[in-house]
């Protein structure tokens, strides 16, 4: 295709032209597309008046509950735009042979498979994993909010912040053509000269902010908001390793930060950090994205790794079994996630020694890895194992991330590495273990914790089509790629020559398919249970004979969790409480002092939004407008002392009431 | 317990102590202290050797960093419940990873990979 020179500028609207509009077909049917959903949706929010009720009981809600579903919401969106991404890159792959060059030109598919990366860790793992952390852990710990509940709700609009710069892309200007860890010198300034990597740069670090912020928050809340007598001995797992994620991400997140800050100056202000002369190493970015990017891996497991804990001792009736070890497995992981990040790059030229000291330490991790399967597999042995979809989704996650861990072990070993560094099978490695272990993870805690928050049970049926449907699906589309990495076939591919490799790609197209249909029957999941939700409505707060302190409250909980605080004896509190017929208090209510809700989180994360996309196309002086506007909005909001509020006792009394007829009603 | 700030601050009893007159007194000499040795030592060059001098200051600077943290953030072992200490040790134990780590890679590939003079490349098989 021509080059198109991009070159243009003007004071007032910076690098923003008529070029940035869509320019191919297919970009631009999208872009009709969204705008039509997009129009529609407005135009439906404001003919039903929802406006008013989602700024003042969502977009301005301090309450941890409601956050973590709106994070929830935004993974679940960039996940459909993330597999977007996905299906047109292996439709591309499976017609692209001989001499026809699929239906993607090289700037167009370059483009996708960033995005796909970027999309699928930063703005659905992470918003994913966030989310789940938000609404549960305060509720297992006995806690009535976070501990900075105004913060929670920033944290979160900066990460949308950063995800709506990454749509913008799509339709104004273009994301990064680089891949998802934009490598300089490709994506210095000489190489990469118009507005992509810069789109790549400030969605990461605006949502960059939010992450690290909730990660400071959630210590917060887990080190000091425990109920009386939860030691740390006695928090349940999913809250252990919630701890250990934001422990990395406090520790890692920075690192991401400099790095990109380093970046940023290399391609705004000259400088030389990547650059190939004077002096620049594009080597140390290498080095130095993997010690952020080899714990953001954990990060996204470990939390899941909790989930699979909770879901299988539930599951099966049994306390976890092997719990001190399964504690002791998560700290080693969490240290040991910081000692193997040169296994990316064995092939940049290390030595001998680096390697080696490198492939060991990775092939150590998945000691405390194995012994973590094993504490779920001693779990079931001899337990009443309750298939229901939660624990489908366990076992499915349990085969599957065996093995992806297993091939992780043999790329570990750097010869083998220098084989396979870079080809299919690395890709079918990764999404071995992201697909199986942190998907299936936020699928099994989605139909485990749904009931919780809405207060009805998912529909069975539409959840068996769907896990039936992914998990075969999952093998069909990854399977022919482990193949083709073996036969020396390389990612990012857009073109083929030898046609006998064609089978191969239609076969991981039809798997693709296969998942298409699990995501569709997914939200065909969602859509009917809550269209039969009387049918499927869970009143005792406890559907599944729970063992931790969620289920001690109502489903939905209220807005203040627990009216009293509740004390804890030992591990699994909820059912030591069952067990020993703790009576609940019916009595005696107070006032419940709370976090009041405000627009702040939601202004500074919009003027935030307009901060990077400014500096992405030069508009100077808007740049420095809304960044004056961020740190003065910032400032106001600390003369904003009107930030809590009393539940008045007659409203806990009504809602206690409720519940104590609730439970009465279903007989508990 | 509802008409309080915060109804789950039941594990944060201890504060840690806000110091005493003593201990800022203590913390402001020995700082005083250690700031000035090492100006001393540049400005009348006593270690002749540059790098010597050079990794003098960096210990004077890393018991700085000690001398501030006990007496001026009041950091002990009990503090917080031990969690300061244990935060302390966690960041100490990744800075060491991530700094050594970097340099020990960053050496090899510097030395396997950057770009050779002309000459080098010539004398390559």
């Amino acid at each position: 295709m021509e080059v198109v020179d991009h070159s243009h500028w003007s004071p007032l609207l910076g690098r923003l032209w008529w070029d940035a509009m869509p320019q191919e077909p297919i970009v631009l049917a999208t872009f009709v597309v969204v705008a039509l959903g997009g129009a529609a949706l407005v135009a439906g929010l404001t003919y039903f008046k929802l406006w008013g009720y989602l700024w003042k009981e969502w977009f301005t809600s301090v309450d941890h509950k409601k956050i973590g579903i709106m994070y929830m919401v935004l993974g679940l969106v960039m996940f459909l735009r993330g597999f977007a991404d996905a299906v047109m890159m292996r439709i591309q792959q499976a017609i692209a042979f001989g001499g026809n060059e699929g239906y993607l030109n090289a700037h167009h598919y370059d483009q996708i498979f960033t995005a796909h990366g970027v999309i699928m860790i930063f703005f659905v793992a992470m918003p994913f994993v966030t989310g789940l952390m938000n609404y549960i852990v305060p509720l297992q710990i006995g806690a009535r909010d976070v501990s900075f509940p105004f913060l929670n709700n920033f944290s979160f609009w900066m990460t949308t912040a950063g995800a709506v710069l990454v749509m913008a892309s799509l339709f104004i200007g273009e994301f990064a053509q680089t891949g998802w860890l934009a490598y300089p010198p490709l994506s210095n300034l000489a190489y990469s000269p118009w507005v992509g990597v810069d789109y790549y740069i400030w969605a990461l670090q605006i949502a960059g902010v939010g992450t690290l912020l909730s990660g400071v928050n959630l210590i917060a809340t887990i080190v000091k908001m425990r109920a009386p007598g939860m030691t740390m001995m006695r928090m349940p797992i999913f809250t252990w390793t919630a701890l250990c994620t934001n422990i990395l991400i406090v520790a890692a997140f920075p690192v991401l930060t400099a790095v990109m800050t380093m970046l940023t100056v290399d391609r705004y202000l000259g400088f030389n950090f990547f650059t190939n002369d004077f002096g620049g190493s594009p080597m140390m970015y290498v080095n130095l994205i993997w010690i952020w990017g080899h714990p953001e891996v954990y990060i996204l497991i470990l939390p899941l790794f909790g989930v699979f804990s909770e879901v299988t001792s539930t599951f099966s009736g049994k306390r976890l079994f092997g719990y001190s070890s399964m504690v002791y497995a998560t700290l080693c992981i969490t240290i040991l996630s910081y000692l193997v990040w040169l296994h990316h790059f064995f092939t940049m030229g290390s030595g001998a020694s680096v390697n080696s000291f490198f492939g060991i330490t990775t092939m150590v991790i998945s000691i405390p890895t194995g012994a973590k399967l094993f504490n779920w597999l001693f779990t079931m042995y001899r337990g009443r194992i309750r298939f229901e979809l939660p624990m489908m989704w366990t076992v499915a996650f349990m085969l599957t991330f065996t093995v992806g861990g297993m091939t992780g072990v043999l790329l570990a070993v750097p010869p083998a590495d220098f084989v396979l560094h870079n080809s299919l099978f690395l890709i079918a490695h990764f999404h071995n273990v992201i697909i199986g272990g942190v998907l299936f993870g936020i699928f099994a805690a989605i139909n485990y914790w749904w009931p919780k928050a809405f207060g009805f049970k998912l529909n069975q049926f539409w959840g068996k089509v769907s896990f039936w449907l992914w998990v075969p699906g999952f093998w069909v589309a990854f399977m022919p790629l482990y193949i083709l990495g073996l036969m020396g076939v390389t990612r990012r591919m857009r073109t083929f020559d030898d046609p006998s490799l064609q089978i191969f790609f239609v076969i991981a197209g039809i798997g693709a398919a296969m998942i298409a249909g699990g995501i569709a029957a997914m939200l065909v999941q969602f859509a009917v249970s809550v269209w039969k939700r009387e049918e499927l409505k869970d009143e005792s707060g406890d559907p599944w004979n729970g063992r931790t302190l969620e289920w001690a409250t109502s489903s939905p909980p209220p807005e203040y969790n627990f009216a009293f605080t509740p004390v804890v004896h030992d591990i699994d509190a909820w059912d030591d409480m069952k067990r020993c017929g703790v009576t609940r208090p019916t009595a005696g209510f107070r006032s419940i002092h709370m976090p009041k809700g405000t627009g702040t989180g939601l202004i500074l994360a919009g003027l935030s939004t307009v901060l990077g996309f400014a500096m992405i196309w030069y508009i100077w002086w808007l740049a420095a407008v809304s960044f004056l506007g961020v740190i003065g909005y910032a400032i106001f909001h600390t003369f904003n002392y009107k930030r809590d509020y009393h539940i008045p006792v007659e409203t806990v009394e009504a809602t206690e009431a409720e519940r104590t007829r609730q439970l009465a009603a279903v007989g508990a | 317990m509802s008409d309080h700030v915060h109804p789950n601050h039941h594990l944060d009893d201890d504060h840690g102590s806000h110091g005493s007159l003593r201990d800022y007194v203590i913390g402001f000499i020995l700082s005083v202290i250690l700031t000035a040795i090492p100006f001393w030592l540049v400005m009348t060059g006593a270690i002749a050797d540059k790098s010597t001098t050079a990794l003098v200051i960096m210990a004077f600077a890393a018991v700085q960093i000690v001398v501030h943290m006990i007496y001026f953030l009041h950091m002990n072992t009990k503090s917080e419940n031990g969690w300061t200490v244990m935060a302390l040790i966690f960041t100490i134990v990744i800075l060491v990873i991530t700094l050594s780590g970097s340099l020990w890679v960053m050496y090899h590939l510097n030395h396997n990979m950057m770009p050779m003079t002309s000459h080098e490349m010539g004398q390559l098989p």
